[in-house]
């Protein structure tokens, strides 16, 4: 939108960035990239107990090109990190990542070679959930702070691209 | 199948200058061999009709670094005669030095992925091992990590990755106080 790189703060931004982040909000798509038990744990959090429909993002998509949040449940070891980052330079912007679980967020207990010590080395992370495997509670709490960083965001905040930049 | 002695003789007989002995644990037989004849010796389990051992279970391997052994590496055999479901293992041991062993991929298929395996972690190489590369690690991987002098964590591999930078929406990162 022309409104994103006009950078302006005027009456209209800021009630488009308002309509922008509510409806943004309200309808996040996650893309889960489960590798271990972690991912098992975030399918109970989509079932009829815990219900993340119930905070607008209940349309899990596996394809990161239909999706804003990665959600990463589970261990990265090294042969799958360069998958990780291609899946998130796939995803549209704007886009958000939670670092679920121990291992997502630190490497946990796997302090091995083949494991990398954290995706957020590689990634921007907005949200660590800790535990091995979180509660579903820890995981809607953290869709629940995402919604909170995109209500603060603005479209005036857009870079472009750095390819744009460089020359 | 050939009681413990018996066997002892027939393998001795037959492979004089490679065979080291046979160990016996909770009835499982095991065969020690060296590397260069362990074709020849599988050929025979699988093929005599005293053995017809057609079926190998799995291949692994064994870093015995600083210990008391006949070698630095074990290769081992895991074989199952279907008839009569009996188990027997061969131990194929091979030197530090360049590290080889022919492949046991024309006596049974399913050795392809397994040697590969092996070949990945310990850097046992297969001669005439049709597709050779491995298997687990990524394609560019230097090391081979199994071999007990390889450091647990690694020689940097985990940490060698381009690093993405977030593009787009900052105004809440300035803002710490996001609860
Ligand atoms: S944090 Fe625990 S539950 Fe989650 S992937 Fe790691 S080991 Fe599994």
């Amino acid at each position: 939108m022309g409104v994103e790189r006009s950078g302006g703060i005027g009456w209209l931004s800021t009630t488009v960035d308002a309509f922008a982040n509510w409806a943004r909000k309200n309808s996040l798509w996650p893309m889960p990239f489960g590798t271990a038990c972690c991912g098992i744990e975030f399918m109970s959090v989509l079932a009829s107990r815990h219900d993340m429909a119930r905070f607008g993002a209940e349309a899990i998509r596996f394809s990161p090109r239909q999706s804003d949040l990665l959600l990463v449940a589970g261990r990265i070891p090294i042969k799958m990190m360069p998958v990780l980052t291609r899946i998130y330079e796939q995803m549209p912007e704007p886009k958000w990542i939670i670092a679920m679980g121990a291992c997502a967020s630190s490497g946990g207990v796997f302090d091995t070679y083949s494991v990398v010590q954290g995706i957020d080395n590689f990634l921007p992370v907005d949200v660590y959930i800790p535990g091995c495997p979180p509660r579903p509670e820890a995981i809607l709490d953290a869709l629940i702070k995402i919604q909170k960083l995109i209500k603060r965001d603005s479209l005036g905040h857009y870079k472009p691209p750095v390819e744009e930049t460089a020359t | 199948m050939l009681p413990k002695d018996q066997l002892t003789v027939v393998i001795k007989e037959k492979f004089p200058d490679s065979f080291l002995e046979i160990t016996d644990f909770r009835d499982m037989l095991t065969i020690h061999i060296r590397g260069e004849q362990v074709l020849d010796l599988l050929r025979t389990l699988k093929t005599d009709p005293r053995f017809a051992f057609n079926f190998l279970a799995d291949i692994t391997a064994v870093d015995h670094l600083e210990m008391d052994a006949p070698a630095r590496f074990a290769v081992v055999y895991h074989l199952l005669n279907q008839h009569e479901v009996r188990r027997i293992v061969v131990r194929a041991w091979v030197d530090e030095e360049h590290p080889s062993l022919p492949s046991v991929y024309p006596l049974w298929k399913t050795a392809d992925w397994q040697e590969r395996e092996v070949y990945d972690l310990f850097g046992i190489e297969f001669t005439g091992h049709p597709d050779l590369r491995r298997i687990m690690t990524p394609d560019d991987f230097q090391h081979h990590p199994l071999r007990k002098d390889y450091p647990l964590q690694g020689r940097g591999e985990r940490s060698n990755f381009p690093v993405v930078k977030r593009r787009i929406g900052s105004k809440w990162q300035e803002d710490k106080s996001v609860q």
